[in-house]
């Protein structure tokens, strides 16, 4: 990429911020290779995590060059600490209306969070972002569509629907949640306040699960951590898959 | 910079076009009908502020893996032209099918592709309700079948063989086809 470096290492933190929960959520959905319930939902789920991937390489390549990190150091080379995504993206993906509940929610999310950042005073933020929303726009269709399907189809697969949305719901919050440093983003014009989103997008999320015949769980537990460097159990598990290879032969390329 | 540096000669402006020349024939590696040039994401030839040549790309998806071999291929085409080409990836303004020019739009149907639809038309201003969607139903502009150009076809999966494909099948002779999905 030609652009500059972050003007900041606020500015910097926040790309890497959202560069990892684009990270992240790739490598769970890549794990569906070869599994999906169906061949097109095989293709259809790696399409979505290449996307990430793409988002993810931007915005690692971005906010790693303020410290002269490459996307390589940030993917292959940091500990579970010091990855600052969701837990929302890492969760297991469970059965597939776990996997789909976890796309509707953070793709509702990643769309209005993009959409705001087009308008971004960083440039470079505001060109991913740009590229990015026409991408994520495909990922809220596939995943309402599915979760419709799902939800107003069977008593099983409504039940399961249902039970999903109970699990995924509570790691919801911490998509909105204000944290220093997404205050003094928000105050340099650089993006949005997380809780700023959360009307918009309960908006959408509540139009798929009413279509769906299901309901909107209580907000009750509401897990954090993720941007502080703390997460689930099976983040490990995950980080050793993604690593390995990179760990095990540094520099490999191919 | 030196004075010679900002002047732009008659030799660089044969040199800007021969680069362009050889880079605009460039193949997509995954549709190989299509050039860069057709696609639309071969978006300028010029003189960077050190002076020497560069070759500007936009990548069609954000993590299309075809951008990386096309990068080579440019490289390897217009090297000859001048040895200290670079080739730079510019993310603005955002790559849109409707780039794609009517010349590659032809292309696509006769490899049996469906040529992408307007995006003035869909998907990304198209709300249901409150929420964003992309929903095929929406649109007002039917896909043509690439074979039997029936505009009886349904929406299989909006995600095909690479990033930029959505797969259909024709009602009117009952086989699957490809379509460029609008962007």
């Amino acid at each position: 990429m030609t652009s500059s470096a972050p003007a900041n290492a606020e500015v910097a933190a926040y790309a890497i911020r959202l560069g990892d929960d684009a990270l992240i959520l790739s490598h769970r959905l890549s794990e569906w290779s070869a599994h999906a319930p169906q061949i097109e939902e095989d293709i259809a789920l790696s399409n979505i995590a290449l996307d990430l991937l793409g988002q993810a390489r931007t915005l690692l390549t971005y906010g790693g060059s303020y410290s002269g990190r490459s996307e390589d150091d940030l993917a292959y080379l940091r500990e579970e600490r010091q990855f600052t995504n969701l837990q929302l993206t890492e969760i297991e993906n469970g059965n597939f209306a776990v996997t789909m509940i976890r796309q509707l929610l953070f793709s509702c999310y990643q769309h209005e969070l993009y959409r705001d950042l087009e308008s971004s005073r960083d440039a470079q933020l505001a060109a991913i972002a740009a590229k990015a929303v026409k991408e994520v726009a495909y990922h809220v269709e596939h995943a309402s569509t599915w979760i419709i399907r799902l939800g107003d189809g069977t008593e099983l697969s409504h039940d399961r629907a249902q039970a999903a949305l109970e699990t995924v719901w509570p790691y919801s919050h911490e998509m909105f949640a204000d944290d220093e440093l997404a205050r003094r983003i928000a105050d340099l014009g650089v993006g949005p306040l997380p809780s700023g989103l959360r009307p918009a997008w309960l908006g959408s999320v509540q139009d798929v699960l009413t279509e769906a015949t299901l309901t909107l769980p209580d907000d009750d537990w509401k897990p954090t951590g993720g941007r502080k460097g703390l997460h689930t159990e099976g983040f490990g598990y995950l980080l050793a898959e993604m690593q390995h290879l990179h760990r095990s032969h540094p520099g490999a390329q191919w | 910079m030196t004075p010679e540096a900002t002047m732009t000669t008659g030799a660089d402006l044969e040199k800007l076009a021969a680069l362009r020349l050889a880079a605009a024939e460039v193949p997509d590696p995954e549709i190989p009908v299509l050039t860069i040039a057709d696609l639309g994401i071969l978006r300028d030839v010029r003189f960077a502020a050190d002076g020497l040549p560069e070759v500007v790309l936009t990548p069609t998806y954000s993590g299309c893996p075809a951008t990386e071999a096309i990068r080579q291929d440019v490289l390897t085409q217009t090297r000859s032209v001048d040895a200290r080409v670079r080739v730079v990836i510019e993310l603005a303004p955002a790559w849109t099918t409707d780039w794609i020019t009517d010349d590659g739009k032809a292309k696509l149907r006769d490899y049996g592709i469906a040529p992408p639809r307007p995006t003035r038309t869909g998907p990304v201003p198209v709300r249901l309700g409150s929420r964003p969607a992309v929903r095929d139903a929406a649109r007002t502009d039917p896909a043509r079948c690439p074979r039997c150009d029936s505009a009886d076809t349904e929406l299989i999966s909006q995600f095909g063989s690479t990033p930029c494909k959505s797969l259909r099948r024709c009602r009117g002779c009952a086989e699957p086809f490809d379509e460029f999905k609008s962007l």
